[in-house]
């Protein structure tokens, strides 16, 4: 959907009445709602953390629906690498001024400043700058006691275990084998100085139910997601977005290909499908027909087995 | 990689149905060897949920014969788990069939993990129970089972696996389900919440009876676990229940709008209909039902909403919205069934945090009626309740709270204990009974009722230091209204006499706090609460002071901490 639309959204369908029985949808957004709510009055500083892919724009209207008349109450932020997509980038911006929600910015500059990137770095240490490092440094700075992020518990392994209040040490850690229990919709709030709590509200969402909702609720998406013809790089079954020039192979040559991303990160690792998926139906019914997981196209889930869990226990989302 | 399918297929009409699916939870609990994983991670490959890039990541791994894919290491997230073949905490797994999406909280079935076994109960609607066909009803099984009825999840199915090893006899099918539906009588009358049930032979590693009906067991005329998965009622009983609504916020964007949004825990709530905000009691009508997708004339459990009243009352977090004509208890003190979850031991008269809804309150349990051997269903009587443990408790809360029974509600029938120092969560409970001996205007004066008023209970607070800090120290308690009684004691005689003793248990048993005052010139304090001695440096006195309250607030004398970060 086009930047300019999402200044102006199209009015939601009212719904007037609760059904007999709530669909799974519904249930669903329920229960973020409730999340969203506790987190905010229970915490000093909460702050979402907004990725600008198709997860956060479901939580940031959730967020809209947990708190309206009253706007959200806390602010946004984006840990940016610098490899970011640049329709990412203002589709960012014109979303937080659509919701009017503050937006906090956070770049790790000494080592963008430095040329960190995955190709002079491996993947791994690539991350663990621009992205945990950054994170870490940006909660500390504006001293955040819980922060919401989007993951959900199908996307891996290792996610499935994760509570939806994610206790983190001082240092930002995940200790998987020391979780707090959580029971019913009661959640452990209690955090000491300096540590704090990450919030996962779409935990229970599947990527089907994303789509779904984002289809419902006509939410806005970065283009990035429909199938248009691009340049990139292609290597066997593999597309590589142009959007960094690094990024190509000696005599390399980009070539148009109808492709899509599934799952935006940043560009040098995040590689493109091959797709004719032009709508959001389209897109669903392209999902019906897949056999791979939607990281599948991540590079970083694969440096090494359990690279997820690693990742996390450092600090990573 | 795929391009959009060939075949005939509207998403129009895909999309239509999908708006029409409900959700069912439910858990599993299951020991190493009882084919728990196997069985589950048929139910994600057999209903087409799991990737191929998943399968792919596993394939050739694992403990299954050469070509065979290990069904367990789908679901075994964790690296400890991969490494030693067991599950070690719950996991939340999602699968979606043309009739419903299911989630499911998969917990291991082993005694040390009775309290991840809760926890995945907590929201199920139904319990996948195993049996292992070869082995006959084993403890695990019964565990599962008792969490299952005492955490009310209405709908158990018990699948007897491994009937391949067993040669899909039919006889030992029906001795195992006439076995297990004795224990189910006996957990269900300890529990008092009987459960449905239904067994199903089965074989998770071979596929029979799971998502299909399997041929290898004529004489079995039932549903597979699927199609029984499918046809289950979800937990909407909450439905036709009384209001209930806690505060979760209050919402005021401006001064034309004043709107409390919560959940909606159970019942149906319409505009017009009587309510009565608990504990307060003051009565108003529902004005409007808000939400950001437009006002609804009707809104049901688990709906998020925001309501507006037709009066101005004082409503804050905490508070608990109910249908006037269906109110709920108002009560201090309560009975609950506990599942400790703490490697440190239920403490008597340590201070929690009772978790409710959306307040929390300070709380102390004051004694234990007993504890439940869950082998044998014995009640045995116990002064403490270790991790994994199970009993019943009386509990006595600091402020009174609006609830129901867990037996009528489980919503405003649950908590969780929040140890106040460590901040874990130590316990699980569901409330059994309720009473308000706090409105008593007769009979002897209770320790609770003059910890409620003063804030503090009886304790001793040795100090020894210079007297112009312990004068501060005092006078920091005084401050936020502690009853204090100084006795001053010389260093070199100590309290010899056994009159002063005595008079000091009768000082704090009168709820006050004893300041025992040692008077000594010099750079230092030494403070002792509850057997825990600091030492400070009277040279920075108000960091001194401020540390000596903490100390109280630790040792459970203080209600509250210096930095009040809840309300009396």
């Amino acid at each position: 959907m086009p930047v300019a639309e999402i200044l102006s959204p199209p009015s939601p369908p009212a719904r007037a009445s609760a059904s007999e029985r709530l669909s799974h949808l519904r249930l669903l957004e329920a229960e973020s709602i409730h999340i969203l709510r506790e987190v905010a009055s229970e915490f000093e500083r909460p702050v979402m953390l907004y990725s600008i892919g198709k997860d956060s724009s479901v939580m940031l209207r959730l967020a809209q629906k947990a708190f309206s008349p009253a706007p959200i109450p806390f602010p946004l932020l984006h840990v940016d690498t610098g490899f970011k997509f640049a329709e990412m980038i203002s589709f960012r911006d014109a979303m937080a001024r659509s919701v009017g929600a503050e937006l906090l910015v956070w770049r790790n500059e000494t080592a963008i400043a430095a040329g960190t990137n995955p190709i002079a770095l491996d993947t791994k240490r690539c991350c663990g700058l621009l992205k945990t490092q950054a994170l870490l440094d940006a909660l500390r700075h504006y001293n955040f006691d819980a922060a919401f992020g989007g993951a959900r518990r199908d996307e891996e392994k290792s996610r499935a275990k994760e509570r939806i209040y994610s206790f983190r040490d001082s240092a930002g850690q995940w200790d998987p084998k020391n979780q707090r229990p959580e029971l019913w919709n009661l959640y452990n709030a209690r955090v000491h100085p300096g540590e704090s709590i990450r919030v996962f509200p779409l935990s229970n969402w599947t990527e089907m139910d994303v789509w779904q909702y984002i289809h419902e609720e006509n939410i806005p998406v970065v283009d990035l997601y429909f199938a248009k013809e691009r340049p990139m790089y292609v290597r066997g079954d593999a597309l590589l977005p142009i959007e960094q020039a690094f990024v190509a192979r000696l005599g390399e040559q980009p070539q148009m290909v109808k492709s899509r991303l599934r799952s935006l990160g940043c560009s040098p690792c995040t590689g493109a499908i091959r797709s004719e998926a032009e709508t959001i139906p389209a897109i669903i019914a392209e999902l019906l027909s897949f056999r791979s997981s939607e990281r599948a196209n991540r590079v970083i889930d694969h440096d090494q087995e359990g690279s997820m869990e690693i990742k996390k226990r450092e600090g990573y989302f | 990689m795929a391009t959009i399918a060939a075949q005939p297929f509207s998403v129009g009409e895909f999309l239509a149905d999908e708006r029409e699916k409900d959700l069912l939870r439910f858990s599993t609990a299951g020991s190493v060897d009882d084919g728990k994983s196997t069985l589950i991670g048929r139910l994600l490959y057999d209903t087409q949920s799991v990737y191929e890039d998943q399968v792919r990541s596993i394939e050739g791994k694992g403990t299954t014969a050469p070509g065979q894919i290990d069904f367990a290491l789908l679901t075994d997230g964790l690296r400890a788990e991969r490494e030693q073949g067991i599950t070690i905490d719950v996991a939340y797994r999602y699968f979606s069939t043309p009739r419903r999406k299911f989630i499911i909280a998969d917990t291991p079935g082993h005694e040390q993990y009775t309290r991840n076994m809760a926890t995945g109960a907590s929201t199920a609607d139904a319990a996948v129970v195993l049996i292992d066909a070869s082995k006959g009803v084993l403890i695990q099984s019964r565990r599962h089972a008792y969490i299952a009825s005492l955490l009310r999840v209405r709908h158990v199915l018990v699948a007897v696996n491994k009937m391949d090893l067993i040669g899909y006899d039919e006889a030992a099918f029906r001795a195992i389900e006439l076995d297990f539906t004795s224990v189910l009588n006996q957990i269900a009358a300890d529990t008092g919440s009987p459960v449905e049930v239904r067994f199903v032979p089965v074989s998770a590693l071979a596929g029979d009876n799971i998502v299909h009906r399997s041929d290898a067991m004529p004489w079995y005329m039932g549903s597979s676990l699927l199609e029984l998965l499918e046809s289950l009622p979800s937990a909407l009983e909450t439905r036709s229940a009384p209001f209930r609504f806690p505060v979760q916020r209050v919402l005021r964007p401006d001064h034309t709008f004043r709107g409390f949004a919560g959940q909606v825990a159970s019942g149906t709530v319409r505009p017009g209909d009587k309510i009565t905000v608990l504990p307060s009691g003051r009565s108003a009508q529902i004005a409007r039902i808000v939400t950001f997708d437009g006002d609804l004339n009707e809104a049901i459990a688990p709906q998020s909403v925001t309501l507006v009243l037709d009066r101005e009352l004082d409503i804050s977090r905490g508070d608990l919205i109910v249908s006037t004509q269906a109110q709920a208890t108002v009560a201090r003190r309560i009975q609950a069934a506990l599942v400790w979850m703490d490697a440190r031991p239920l403490a008597r008269n340590r201070r929690y945090l009772f978790k409710h809804t959306s307040q929390t309150v300070p709380a102390f349990v004051s004694s234990l009626e007993h504890r439940t051997n869950i082998g044998t269903l014995a009640h045995e009587a116990a002064e403490t309740l270790e991790m994994n443990g199970i009993g019943v408790v009386n509990i006595d809360l600091l402020r009174p709270i609006a609830l129901d029974l867990y037996g009528e509600n489980r919503s405003t029938g649950a908590f969780i204990l929040i140890d106040a120092e460590s901040n874990s969560t130590v316990a699980a409970g569901m409330i059994t009974a309720a009473s308000s001996p706090a409105a008593s205007t007769s009979g002897p004066v209770t320790a609770e009722e003059r910890a409620a008023r003063w804030g503090h209970r009886g304790g001793v607070l040795e100090l020894t230091g210079p007297v112009e800090l312990i004068d501060r120290i005092e006078r920091s308690l005084f401050v936020r209204g502690a009853i204090t009684s100084r006795i001053e004691v010389d260093a070199e005689f100590g309290i010899s006499s056994s009159t002063i003793e005595h008079l000091i248990r009768s000082k704090i048993l009168s709820g006050m706090v004893v300041l025992i005052v040692y008077l000594v010139a010099g750079e230092t304090l030494t403070a002792q609460a509850d057997g825990e001695q600091i030492t400070l440096n009277a040279s920075e006195p108000v960091a001194a002071i401020a540390a000596v309250n903490e100390l109280l607030a630790r040792s459970g004398i203080l209600l509250s901490s210096g930095n009040a970060d809840w309300e009396i």
